[in-house]
C-alpha cells in the first residue's frame, strides 16, 4: 500500500501560458553561459582564460573553498568572455560553441567506482554540482554525510513542465543515476510523486516512493522532506532534480558529460508555450526566437515564484527546467486598489475575480502596492503545508536571532518553500530575500 | 487619466530629496499612491505578487462597515422622532441621523489623519492605511450625543498613545479605535454612560413624550428591569438605543459576511468569540442568582456591542493573537470575559470593550505559548534522533 500524504494548504496560481505537450524545433543555441550565481554558495575561481578552447565536460572554474569541486562546460568551443560585475564579481562564463560537441579526454569510467573514489570522480567531472544539500540550499559539502537523499518527481510551481513528459524515455538513465547515488552513500533515497498519476520512477529500483496530493508547493522537495524525514539540527539531506539525475546516469552509462535538457517555455507572453530540446546554459534569445508577444517582457529562468530575472540576453539557469516570460508591470494604474478587479488574481476574494474560479490570468511584475509593516496574520500559514510558523520565522530572521531561528525550524526551509508566502503577502515583504540572508547568516555563524 | 499622471510627474521632483517641498514628501506619496498604484516592479524573489495590498484590505473593511453605518444613521433619526413623539418618514429619519453622524465621522478622520500625516512626515515613512478603518470605527462606537471636541481629543489620544508610540500601524498592542472609546469612558464617563447619551437631544434637554426612556437594553438588564428589554427580534433588527453602529445585529452580520467571504477577517476569532460568549452565558444561567444572570445567552449576543466587537474589533489582525491556534483561545476568552464583566460588574454594563482591550494585552502571551509548543515538538524530534544515533 503506497503512502499518500494529502496536503490542503497551498495555492495554485492560475497563470496563462501553460505548455502544450509537444516539442518545438528551434535554432541551435548561439551562445552558452554558466552563471555562478545559479550555484548556491559557490565562489568561482576561473580555471581557463578568455579565448581558450573548451571541450564538453572540461572544467571551467572551481570552488574557492573546496578546490576539488569544479563546474564543467556544457559544450565545446571557445570561452568568449568572463563577464564581471561590481567588485569584479564573476557574473557569467560565456562560451561560443563550435557545434562539434567534442568531448574532453579526461572523461572517466565511473561505473566501477564507489565511496571516496566515486566522490572524487564526481567532484572532478562537475557531476557533483548537481547535488544540493539542506540545510542552507547549497551544493553539497563533500565531506559531510547525508542522512537521506530526496528527489521530487513532479513540479507544482506555476506553469511548471510535466516532468513525466520530459522523463518518460529516461528509465535507464534514471536507474543508472540512482545506482551511482547508491554507490556514493548508503542512505535511503526517497522519491515524491504526484498521487493518481503514473511516473517513470515507479519502474525504478532502490527507491522509496511517497505520493503527495495537493496544491503548490506539494511538489517542492522541501515539503516532502518535512513530511517524510524532517531535518533535525546537525542533519544533512541531499536533494537532486530528476533531470540532473539523468545527467549523472548518462555519465555512468556512456562516460560522457551530457547536459542536454528538455525544458518548457511558458507564460502569457509566449505565442506557443511548449517544450524545447536544448542544453544547460543555452542563450534565451535563441530559445524564444519568434515565439514572443510584445517588447516589455521579463524573461525568467525558472518559474515565476523562484526563478532568476535572466533578461533576453541571459541564459538558461544551471538547474532550470523552464523559461517563463511575463509582461513587466512598470506602469501606473489609476485607482487600481479601488477597481472591481475582474482580472486580478488574489488568494483573498477581495477582487471580483472570484466569480471565475477556472480563469487563467496574466500577471505582470508589478508589486500591486507599497511595502508596509506586517498587518495581516495567518496568510502565510494558508500556503505553507509544514508544521512551521512562517511569520514568526521571518520575524526572527529580520532580528537575526540565531537561537530562535534554529528553534523555529530554519534548517527545514529554503527560499522556494516560502515563495508563496511572499506572493500572497499583503504587506509586500521580501520573504525569500530575508530568508536567504538568514540562511547565509546562520551558516556563517555555525561554521 | 494620462493628463493627471502627467501633472503628478511634473510636480513630483519638488517633493523628492533636494526639492523645495521635500518636507511634505510623505503627504505627496500618500496622495500619489492613493490615485495611482505605483509602477514599482519586483526585483528579487517572487516575480509576481498577489493583487491585494493594504489599501484594498482596508477598503474592504470599510465596505463591510457601511451597512452598520447606514443603519446607525437611520436609527439616530428613528430614536429621536420616537423620543419627541413625532411621526416622520423613513427619509426624514435617515436624513436627520445623517446630519448628526457625519460631523462625528469628519472630526474623527481629520483628527486622526492629521496625526498620522505628521508622524509619517517626521519618521520619513509612508502614510499607513490603518487609520482609514480606525477613523470609521471610532464614530460607530460613540454615542450620538458625544461632543465633537471629545471625539477629536479621544482620537488624537488613541492614535498617538495607542499606535504611534509603538511605531505605527502593525506595531500597536491595543486596538486604537477601542482605545479612543476607553479614553472617553474613563475621562468623561457622564457622556458615554447612563440613559441620556444614546438618543439625540436628551443631553440637551429636549422635550420627550411620556414614558420614553433612552435606556439601552444593557442598562435595563443591569438594573434588573428585564421586562423592559425588547425581544430578540427587535434586538436583532436594531431599532434600539445604543452606540451609533452597534445596534443592528443584522447590519453587523452583513458586514461579517463580507469580511469572511473576502477572507479579510479571521473566522477563527469571530466564531470563538461568539462561542465564548454563549458558553459564559450558559454558565451564568446555571448559577443564576439574579435576573441578569438568567438572561439567555442568545440575548446576550444581541445586546450591546458584543457582536460589533466580535466582528470588527476582536478580528483586528495586529492586536489579535497572531498564531492560528492562539486565535481560538484569544477569541474564546474575549467572549467569556465580555459576558463576565457585563453581568457581574455593575459599574461596566458593556464588558466587550474592556474584554477586547484586556485580551489585546494578553495576545502576545497566548502567542508565546503557541510558539513554544511548536518549538517543543521540534525539540522532541531532535532529541529522539540524537538518542538513536
Amino acid at each position: 500500500m503506497p503512502t499518500i500524504i494529502k496536503l490542503k494548504k497551498g495555492l495554485d496560481i492560475r497563470l496563462k501560458g501553460k505548455p502544450q505537450e509537444i516539442i518545438l524545433t528551434t535554432e541551435p543555441y548561439k551562445q552558452v553561459g554558466i552563471c555562478p550565481d545559479n550555484l548556491p554558495g559557490f565562489i568561482p575561481k576561473p580555471l581557463i582564460k578568455e579565448g581558450e578552447e573548451v571541450l564538453v565536460g572540461s572544467s571551467l572554474f572551481y570552488h574557492k573553498d573546496i578546490p576539488e569541486m569544479v563546474v564543467a562546460s556544457p559544450v565545446s568551443g571557445t570561452l568568449k568572455q568572463i563577464k564581471r560585475g561590481e567588485k569584479r564579481k564573476i557574473l557569467s562564463f560565456i562560451i561560443e560553441p563550435d557545434g562539434k560537441q567534442t568531448p574532453t579526454n579526461s572523461n572517466m569510467d565511473i561505473s566501477k567506482l564507489s565511496d571516496d573514489d566515486l566522490r572524487k570522480a564526481m567532484l572532478s567531472t562537475g557531476l557533483w554540482s548537481f547535488i544540493i544539500q539542506r540545510p542552507y540550499n547549497i551544493i553539497a559539502i563533500p565531506t559531510l554525510q547525508p542522512k537521506a537523499i530526496f528527489i521530487s518527481g513532479f513540479d507544482t510551481a506555476p506553469l511548471a513542465p510535466n516532468l513525466e513528459f520530459i522523463l518518460h524515455d529516461e528509465k535507464e538513465t534514471l536507474q543508472a543515476g540512482i545506482n551511482v547515488l547508491k554507490r556514493l552513500v548508503d542512505v535511503p533515497i526517497y522519491v515524491g510523486l504526484k498521487s493518481n498519476t503514473t511516473s517513470v520512477f515507479e519502474q525504478i529500483n532502490g527507491i522509496h516512493i511517497t505520493y503527495f496530493d495537493g496544491p503548490h508547493p506539494a511538489g517542492n522537495v522541501g515539503i516532502h522532506i518535512h513530511h517524510v524525514s524532517p531535518i533535525n539540527k546537525g542533519e544533512i539531506v541531499w536533494t537532486i532534480r530528476p533531470e540532473d539525475l539523468v545527467i549523472i546516469g548518462r555519465y555512468e552509462l556512456t562516460g560522457m558529460y551530457d547536459v542536454r535538457r528538455t525544458i518548457a517555455v511558458v507564460g502569457s507572453q509566449v505565442k506557443q508555450p511548449a517544450y524545447v530540446k536544448t542544453i544547460q546554459g543555452a542563450d534565451i534569445a535563441t530559445i524564444v526566437k519568434n515565439n514572443i508577444y510584445g517588447e516589455n517582457n521579463r524573461y525568467i529562468s525558472g518559474n515565476v515564484l523562484t526563478g532568476k530575472n535572466a533578461t533576453i540576453e541571459g541564459f538558461l539557469g544551471f538547474y532550470d527546467r523552464m523559461i517563463s516570460v511575463i509582461p513587466e508591470g512598470d506602469r501606473y494604474e489609476f485607482l487600481g486598489w479601488a477597481m472591481p478587479g475582474f482580472n486580478k488574481f488574489s488568494l483573498s476574494r477581495t477582487f471580483f475575480s472570484w466569480l471565475f474560479p477556472k480563469k487563467e490570468y496574466v500577471i505582470d511584475t508589478n508589486y500591486h502596492g507599497g511595502e508596509r509593516a506586517y498587518v495581516m496574520t495567518g496568510q502565510y500559514e494558508k500556503v505553507l503545508p509544514m508544521d512551521i510558523l512562517p511569520q514568526h520565522l521571518i520575524k526572527a530572521a529580520l532580528s537575526k536571532d540565531i537561537e530562535l531561528l534554529e528553534k523555529l525550524g530554519i534548517y527545514e526551509v529554503v527560499e522556494e518553500d516560502l515563495a508563496l508566502c511572499e506572493f500572497v503577502c499583503t504587506s509586500k515583504i521580501e520573504v525569500q530575500h530575508i530568508l536567504r540572508e538568514a540562511l547565509d547568516f546562520v551558516r556563517k555563524e555555525m561554521s | 487619466m494620462n493628463w493627471l499622471r502627467k501633472k503628478i510627474d511634473a510636480i513630483k521632483p519638488h517633493f523628492e530629496k533636494g526639492g523645495k517641498f521635500y518636507f511634505l514628501h510623505s503627504t505627496f506619496d500618500a496622495f500619489e499612491t492613493f490615485l495611482f498604484v505605483p509602477n514599482k516592479v519586483t526585483k528579487q524573489g517572487s516575480h509576481i505578487r498577489d493583487a491585494i495590498d493594504l489599501k484594498r484590505t482596508m477598503s474592504v473593511v470599510i465596505i463591510a462597515l457601511i451597512p452598520a453605518l447606514l443603519f446607525g444613521m437611520y436609527n439616530v433619526g428613528y430614536q429621536y422622532y420616537k423620543a419627541i413623539g413625532q411621526e416622520a418618514s423613513f427619509f426624514d429619519m435617515f436624513w436627520f441621523g445623517f446630519l448628526k453622524v457625519l460631523p462625528i465621522i469628519i472630526v474623527s478622520y481629520v483628527s486622526g489623519l492629521t496625526v498620522e500625516f505628521i508622524f509619517a512626515q517626521i519618521r520619513h515613512h509612508e502614510v499607513n492605511e490603518g487609520f482609514l478603518v480606525s477613523g470609521m470605527l471610532i464614530p460607530l462606537i460613540m454615542p450620538v450625543n458625544i461632543p465633537l471636541w471629545m471625539v477629536s481629543v479621544a482620537t488624537i489620544f488613541a492614535v498617538i498613545f495607542g499606535k504611534e508610540v509603538f511605531g505605527g500601524t502593525g506595531m500597536n498592542i491595543f486596538n486604537p479605535a477601542l482605545l479612543a472609546r476607553a479614553f472617553v469612558f474613563f475621562a468623561y464617563p457622564k457622556q458615554i454612560s447612563g440613559d441620556l447619551p444614546w438618543t439625540y437631544g436628551l443631553t440637551q434637554g429636549i422635550q420627550t413624550v411620556d414614558g420614553f426612556s433612552g435606556a439601552t437594553p444593557l442598562a435595563n438588564a443591569a438594573a434588573h428591569a428585564i421586562e423592559r428589554i425588547p425581544d430578540n427580534w427587535t434586538l436583532f433588527v436594531g431599532l434600539i438605543p445604543g452606540s451609533i453602529g452597534e445596534t443592528s445585529k443584522m447590519a453587523i452580520l452583513i458586514g461579517a459576511a463580507i469580511l469572511l467571504f473576502t477572507g479579510i477577517a479571521n473566522w477563527k476569532v469571530m466564531i470563538s468569540t461568539v462561542l465564548g460568549g454563549l458558553f459564559m452565558g450558559f454558565v451564568l444561567n446555571v448559577f443564576a442568582v439574579n435576573p441578569f444572570m438568567e438572561i439567555s445567552p442568545i440575548t446576550h449576543l444581541l445586546m450591546g456591542g458584543f457582536l460589533f466587537g466580535a466582528v470588527f474589533m476582536a478580528t483586528d489582525p495586529v492586536t489579535a493573537s497572531q498564531t492560528e491556534t492562539g486565535k481560538y483561545i484569544y477569541g474564546f476568552l474575549i467572549g467569556v470575559i465580555a459576558i463576565l464583566i457585563r453581568v457581574l460588574n455593575p459599574a461596566y454594563p458593556e464588558g466587550m470593550m474592556l474584554a477586547i482591550l484586556f485580551m489585546n494585552a494578553f495576545a502576545p502571551l497566548i502567542d508565546h505559548y503557541v510558539v513554544e509548543a511548536n518549538i517543543k515538538r521540534r525539540m522532541k524530534r531532535w532529541n529522539q534522533t540524537t538518542v538513536k544515533s
